[in-house]
């Protein structure tokens, strides 16, 4: 269902990013860019003491005409961040929270690959069937 | 690639063609030399090759992969029939006859003479395709000086002169150039540059100098090569796709088998094997990588930790991104480390891609690491794969090979929620009290073995001990010490422990088989009591008292005059019978006790079922407990206690024996109870009993059905509110019989006091 998701890691940096190709791939990836600011607007609002508390899932960014602006924070500060559509309106809550939780089962079983360098771009196949899992729906 | 389907004949074919170009035994790619060679000998125009070429995809990967080189041997087919070479043409030209190669007699011959390696040799056996080769063996020898096995499969290419053949001809590429290499030890026990993953990383170049050597091994054997490859493939199972080495076998069979022959058992070998089930390992395979497994990790039971096992697949001159690949598929259950059969999976994997085979997608079955228990306890069952619990996030499961260890380990401890889960199935038992029963006696049987929880079960009163004494001493009929123990241990003080263990002990009586000991069968069809909450003590009871009745029958001498818990008909009733055996006990306890059968079942039982834990009860059943080891025989003790619940139980006695064990496990009370209850009368205590049974049978029933909890996974909510439920009805028995039983006491004081007194009158007449 996602139109676009994308992996940031903690210096902001994509790790991964892929979205459906039929539009302009570069928006989205504008899209993603600043919408981490806005993650990180949520992340310092949460305060240094509740750092540990901070629940992973952030929420709805912010939404524009045609999409909707996900973000999931990891305890490592690795962020997914999600794109929507926006005429997807059956899109609950719910859902994106569990996408953002297959997600986050993901990257750590790409982590676990100690043939895999964090920071480095992200590779696998697995994840890559599973994003492509998460996106076919979009289309 | 354009999809290609190919006919099993095609298949085996076009498969021993490859492995006939796969001259490195790469698996993946054929040299480009041989393959052009092959298509020379399609006699087909130049220009058609490479048109051939072009569409495969070969010349736009630069490479013959495999799928590549089956399209390109598909339109060599096509091309050969006169169709015009299109990319849909592969798979829309329906029956093509396979490709023909030409190549001479002479080659055939070379062959023999030479090693099988050789392109030659593979066109001389695509000669002989067509024509059926029964020299094939031979032909194939041909010319060819091939340098690597490709001979063989050149050998095995002609064999398949025809359709049928062809597959034969077609054994999987990989058995193929295994086979040679492995010929080649064989020839000249060399190491097998492939045999052995172990050579594997510095020699897979040593490869070809290996297959060569074998070669000229081969070209000593040559009559048999051919047909040893030919016969090799067939025999070779898929499993040797790999590092197939069956020299011997092959050598014996090539000899014998004719084509014809040999064609349907090799091709229904073939294709089964070879397509099947290309990833299976052979037992020397496996044993190589064991061996490997253990210089990185001497415990074959541990894992190798990632790096370690980075280090050690990086030396396979791998690319990183592959090995990422295989680690992904290999790494079963995402911890990071790889276990043994991880090991030889992601092992396997690396050999197979350094053979040319493409990494799959997913692991392949024949691959998986099997997982230890997974589900005994859960469903591992099928998936050995499964163990990809990686649920959240970084976190690594305890163990890596079973896949529920939480369950198969802590459940007695770990989240009782899971135990409850895992293990309260068996509470829906309730439908068979004996099955419950006997279910529940199990797991108070298991509980109290693992007894974790019921420590705090022990918590009891000392009584309680007491009465674990005596019921371990007691032993009914049926009771096992065990299961005193256990019940003892039910009656934890602790609720929760108590449904914990209750839980626990009802899976494992669920689990255990011990339930075969039918218990009391009837006890449980309380289900529908309204006091249900008794039903399980009743099951208990009835289990108990069952074995107890029998037992007691037995031996009712053996149970003082408990007066059975005479809950309903007048306590004196019962009393007089008790009465002298109890008031040769403690005046109060063995009053009691007998009249606490019930309550001891029941509350022993509730504490130990309900999760709940009605305090009552507890203390009802510490009370119980205190009377009945004072009682006495806790065998008769049990008895009775199982016999009042036995009055219900009775019914449910059917299963007694295992109700009384059960219930002995559970609540020791109990089974004192039972035992007294059958000295009791039972006809007396009938009505009670009945009642009581009821309740035993309840508390059996709940007993019963907690040991059955591992069994339903799924009822656990049902099971723990069926105990609540149960353990509330036995709650009020309890109380009733409390009552009751003081109001016993009461008159048994009474009459001691009477007696008393009558003593002190007589006594000063004998001064006299």
């Amino acid at each position: 269902m996602a139109v676009c998701i994308a992996v940031i890691a903690k210096e902001n940096y994509p790790l991964y990013i892929r979205s459906t190709p039929t539009e302009n791939e570069l928006k989205f990836h504008y899209m993603v860019h600043t919408s981490l600011d806005m993650v990180d607007e949520k992340i310092s609002a949460m305060g240094k003491a509740l750092v540990d508390q901070r629940e992973l899932y952030l929420g709805l960014l912010y939404p524009t005409e045609d999409y909707k602006v996900y973000g999931y924070v990891t305890n490592s500060k690795v962020k997914f961040v999600m794109v929507v559509d926006s005429s997807n309106t059956a899109l609950r809550d719910n859902e994106i929270r569990s996408m953002f939780r297959k997600l986050h089962n993901s990257y750590t079983d790409v982590m676990c690959n100690p043939f895999y360098n964090p920071g480095d771009r992200i590779q696998s196949r697995a994840f890559d069937n599973m994003v492509t899992s998460m996106m076919i729906q979009v289309c | 690639m354009e999809g290609l389907t190919l006919s099993d004949a095609e298949q085996k074919y076009y498969s021993d063609l490859f492995s006939y170009c796969d001259i490195e035994s790469t698996k993946k790619v054929v040299v480009n030399g041989r393959v052009l060679e092959l298509f020379r000998a399609a006699q087909l125009p130049n220009d058609v090759v490479l048109q051939i070429m072009e569409l495969c995809g070969a010349t736009r990967l630069g490479y013959f992969g495999r799928s590549q080189f089956y399209i390109a041997l598909k339109l060599v087919a096509v091309a050969q029939s006169g169709f015009p070479l299109r990319v849909e043409s592969i798979n829309t030209v329906k029956d093509l006859p396979l490709p023909r190669f030409v190549a001479s007699k002479n080659e055939q011959e070379s062959r023999h003479a030479a090693s099988y390696s050789s392109d030659s040799e593979n066109q001389g056996s695509y000669s002989g395709v067509i024509p059926p080769p029964p020299g094939r063996g031979q032909v194939k020898k041909g010319s060819v000086s091939h340098d690597t096995v490709q001979p063989r499969t050149s050998a095995d290419a002609q064999e398949p002169a025809s359709p049928v053949v062809s597959p034969q001809q077609s054994p999987p590429t990989s058995p193929h150039t295994w086979r040679k290499h492995s010929r080649h030890p064989s020839g000249g026990n060399s190491d097998r540059p492939l045999a052995g993953p172990g050579p594997f990383w510095s020699p897979f170049g040593e490869a070809q100098s290996g297959s060569s050597a074998g070669d000229a091994v081969w070209s000593g054997h040559s009559p048999p090569p051919p047909q040893e490859n030919w016969v090799s493939f067939a025999d070779t199972p898929p499993t040797s796709t790999l590092l197939t080495m069956h020299p011997a076998s092959v050598q014996d069979q090539t000899t014998v088998r004719t084509v014809a022959s040999a064609t349907s058992a090799i091709e229904i070998r073939r294709q089964s094997s070879s397509y099947d089930d290309p990833w299976k390992i052979t037992d020397e395979q496996r044993q190589y990588y064991v061996n490997q497994f253990k210089t990185i990790q001497p415990d074959l039971n541990g894992f190798i930790p990632g790096s370690a096992a980075k280090e050690f697949f990086t030396k396979s001159k791998l690319p990183i991104l592959e090995l990422s690949h295989i680690w992904e598929l290999s790494d079963f259950d995402k911890d990071g480390a790889l276990t043994l059969d991880e090991f030889c999976a992601a092992f396997h994997l690396v050999v197979a891609r350094k053979n040319g085979y493409d990494l799959p997608e997913k692991l392949p079955e024949s691959l998986m690491p099997k997982l230890i228990d997974l589900e005994d306890s859960a469903d591992v069952g099928d998936q050995p794969g499964e163990v990809g619990y990686s649920g959240s996030p970084a976190e690594a499961p305890p163990s890596k090979s079973p896949s529920m260890p939480s369950l198969n380990q802590t459940w007695p401890e770990l989240n009782q929620s899971s135990e409850d889960t895992a293990i309260v199935h068996p509470v829906p038992i309730r439908m068979t009290p004996s099955k419950i029963h006997m279910q529940e006696m199990e797991l108070k049987r298991t509980g109290s073995d693992h007894t974790n929880p019921t420590s705090p079960l022990l918590v009891k009163p000392s009584d309680l001990s007491e009465e674990n004494k005596i019921n371990s001493s007691v032993k009914f009929a049926s009771g096992n010490t065990v299961d005193g123990y256990s019940s003892s241990d039910s009656f934890t003080s602790d609720p929760e422990q108590i449904g914990s263990n209750v839980t626990r002990q009802r899976s494992h009586s669920g689990t255990s088989p011990d339930n075969t000991a039918p218990p009391p069968p009837p006890p449980r069809p309380q289900p529908s009591h309204s006091r249900s909450s008794s039903l399980d003590m009743n099951r208990t009871f009835t289990v108990t008292t069952g074995q107890q009745q029998v037992g007691v029958v037995a031996h009712p001498p053996a149970v003082p005059p408990r007066p059975q818990p005479s809950q309903a008909p007048g306590p004196a009733v019962h009393r007089p019978v008790d009465a002298d055996g109890l008031i040769t006990h403690t005046s109060t306890s063995p009053q009691q006790i007998p009249e606490q059968p019930n309550f001891a079942d029941f509350s022993q039982f509730e504490v130990f079922a309900a999760s709940n834990v009605n305090e009552e009860q507890d203390d009802e059943a510490e009370k119980h407990p205190e009377v009945l080891p004072a009682e006495k025989a806790s065998d008769p003790a049990n008895s009775l206690r199982v016999a009042k619940a036995d009055s219900k139980t009775e019914e449910k006695t059917a299963a007694s024996a295992p109700t009384n064990v059960s219930k002995g496990t559970t609540p020791l009370a109990p089974p004192p109870k039972p035992v007294r209850r059958r000295l009791k009368s039972e006809d007396e205590l009938r009505p009670e009993v009945d009642e009581h049974t009821q309740k035993t049978g309840v508390l059996a029933a709940v007993l019963a059905s907690q040991p059955s909890i591992p069994r339903s996974v799924g009822k656990d909510k049902k099971a723990i509110q069926a105990s609540i439920r149960r353990n509330k009805e036995t709650n009020t028995v309890l109380a009733r019989l409390n009552s009751e039983l003081q109001q016993q006491l009461k008159d048994v004081l009474e009459e001691r006091i009477s007696l008393e007194v009558q003593l002190e009158q007589l006594r000063p007449f004998s001064h006299l």
